[in-house]
């Protein structure tokens, strides 16, 4: 399986050298990596190649960075049925630098650019119709975004008065509970209650 | 005849809608009974599934996939355990892949009868309905037996299931399978025959094998058009490569070819169980059915009475959890809807970093539009009846 997949990644290098910055093989998966102004090129490329023959669109979204420049990778499953492959294709973008949609190669990549744009507010240019689609209507913000908290800022509930549905901030009764379980040991980074003056 | 005004007609399907399966809100636009186009919106399902197990450690994530085909629970779990599994590098011993490969086969069992009785019914049969129900709640109670919920399950863990079935069990599970073929001989026998049922499936729905690729289809879907794939066969994951079944595949690419693929598959799924139910009463009666690495899968609570390690495993386990090594995998399996796949961001410690859900049945509705176009309204029913979707993992 490896051999295999290390000769596709050769083979891939070799005939589009400009388009993969890298490759990487990890648990008998290979990763492309590449860029936004690339990605489309490199995908008809996967896709129409003879040896590759990506022709089955599986996934794309969104991974969230917040401490790097380029804070969110997008990441493409591909799989070619003719040679029972997968492949993944993975680009760094930032919040203002929109990616070249996909949708022209594989009309699937469609909702899966919809999320992503929902989910982390990635832009894709060239996308027929970018609009939200898992959250509500009229919804703000980007809840898969790492900075978004996870009970969110605004709740729902029908109001008898008004006769509909209106939204409120978040009330909770109890604090949200956030457990560290990493071991003393081993995990943490921040000083332990007591340790203050270990070191001093 | 005076002229009149023609103009296109915007008609709202569902969210409350029988059969809508669910909660999916359709804009059709029509041109008389001609469907123009299709705009489904979805969402009113989402929870934040994939943001809730960020928060919580790889064992806590388990239950979440329940809830996402909640027709077929445990192949949902199994695509995260065998996500984990790869990360952590852990063999599961032959009665765990065992006893996963017959539940696995039981969730395909539920979630086909489920959708072939209602997608009869959405084309206006009463019966199926009632007698598939029967066979799903006698499956149901298999899972009861096994995990203590009928749906829920919580069974399949990274590293093996929960606990170990009972023999009665194994014994009644095969007992079942002596019997299905003849109930689902029955449902074949009402509906494969049938004028109306004929009339508004076949040649409705049409998807070829190329359109099926590109739009990201998957499982009985691109089976139907015709091609030979099937994850079971083509990647094969636990035991699959050990056991005898078939793959059936359509020709037509329409909405009866899906129906029939699926009769069949339910007849092949009983084959599956019965020879992993021989198999877990014969060569592999005893042994684990689990991985037998500490740092991963709790101990038994007999262990826990008498050796302190493992009661220090157990707590760690239960407050913790494990860490796994940084990286990225994608794990699929062949659901029952097609290919269900997680892909796993870790960051080494003991809480997901990211975890997509892949769900067949996103991929599909959104060709909703691309296969409805030009078909009468009352298609629309009968295409989304054999797109098989179901709410819980397309909103997510």
């Amino acid at each position: 399986m490896t051999e295999a997949l290390s000769e596709l990644s050769a083979y891939i290098r070799e005939a589009r050298p400009s388009l993969v910055e890298d490759a990487v093989i990890a648990y008998d998966e290979l990763t492309l990596v590449t860029t936004g102004a690339n990605v489309v090129e490199l995908l008809t490329f996967l896709r129409d190649d003879p040896r590759c023959d990506f022709v089955n669109f599986i996934d794309a979204c969104g991974v969230d960075y917040p401490a790097r420049v380029k804070r969110f990778d997008v990441v493409y499953h591909l799989m070619s049925p003719k040679q029972n492959q997968r492949i993944r294709v993975k680009l760094e973008t930032a919040e203002d630098e929109p990616v070249p949609s996909v949708t022209s190669i594989y009309p699937g990549a469609d909702w899966a650019e919809r999320e992503a744009w929902d989910m982390y507010g990635i832009l894709f240019t060239g996308h027929p119709d970018l609009r939200r689609i898992l959250t509500d209507y009229g919804f703000e913000g980007h809840p898969l975004r790492k900075d978004f908290p996870t009970t969110g800022f605004v709740e729902v509930r029908y109001d008898d008065s008004l006769k509909r549905v209106v939204y409120e901030p978040v009330e909770l009764r109890q604090e949200f509970r956030s457990f560290d379980f990493l071991s003393p040991w081993e995990g943490p980074e921040y000083v332990l209650p007591g340790d203050e003056k270990a070191n001093t | 005849m005076t002229e009149h005004n023609v103009r296109n007609f915007n008609i709202n399907f569902g969210p409350q809608h029988p059969a809508a399966h669910g909660v999916l809100r359709l804009v059709l636009e029509l041109d008389g009974e001609i469907v123009e186009r299709v705009d489904p919106h979805i969402g009113l399902l989402h929870r934040g599934t994939e943001k809730l197990i960020e928060t919580k450690t790889y064992l806590q994530a388990v239950p979440y996939f329940d809830r996402l085909d909640y027709v077929a629970p445990m192949n949902q779990e199994h695509a995260f355990a065998l996500a984990v599994e790869k990360m952590l590098g852990l063999e599961i011993p032959i009665r765990g892949q065992l006893i996963r490969v017959l539940y696995s086969e039981i969730g395909r069992i539920l979630s086909h009868l489920l959708n072939v009785t209602t997608q009869a019914m959405d084309v206006g049969a009463l019966t199926p309905p009632l007698w598939g129900f029967e066979e799903r709640e006698k499956l149901m109670v298999f899972y009861e037996r096994a995990c203590g919920a009928r749906m829920h399950a919580a069974y399949f863990r990274p590293g093996g299931v929960h606990q170990d079935l009972p023999h009665e069990l194994v014994e009644d599970i095969g007992a079942w399978c002596d019997q299905f073929p003849s109930k689902l001989d029955d449902i074949d026998d009402l509906l494969t025959g049938n004028r109306i049922f004929k009339q508004r499936n076949v040649d409705i729905g049409v998807i070829d094998i190329n359109d099926a690729w590109a739009r990201g289809f998957s499982g009985v879907m691109v089976r139907g058009s015709g091609a030979a794939w099937d994850l079971r066969r083509a990647q094969p994951y636990e035991c699959y490569s050990e056991l005898e079944f078939d793959i059936p595949i359509g020709k037509n690419g329409d909405c009866y070819d899906r129906y029939l693929i699926r009769m069949i598959e339910m007849r092949e799924s009983c084959k599956i169980m019965k020879q992993c139910v021989n198999r877990l009463l014969g060569d592999a009666k005893t042994g684990p059915f689990s991985a037998t690495d500490g740092k991963v899968v709790p101990p038994k609570r007999g262990e826990m009475k008498r050796s302190m390690e493992a009661l220090i495993h157990h707590f760690k386990l239960y407050t913790e959890g494990y860490h796994v090594p940084a990286g990225e995998v994608y794990a699929a399996v062949e659901a029952p809807k097609g290919e269900f796949g997680v892909f796993l961001v870790a960051d080494g410690t003991n809480k997901p970093y990211r975890c997509k859900i892949r769900a067949p049945g996103y991929a599909h509705l959104q060709a909703m539009d691309f296969a409805c176009r030009g078909h009468q309204l009352a298609d629309v029913s009968a295409v989304l009846g054999s797109f098989d979707i179901v709410f819980g993992e397309v909103d997510r």
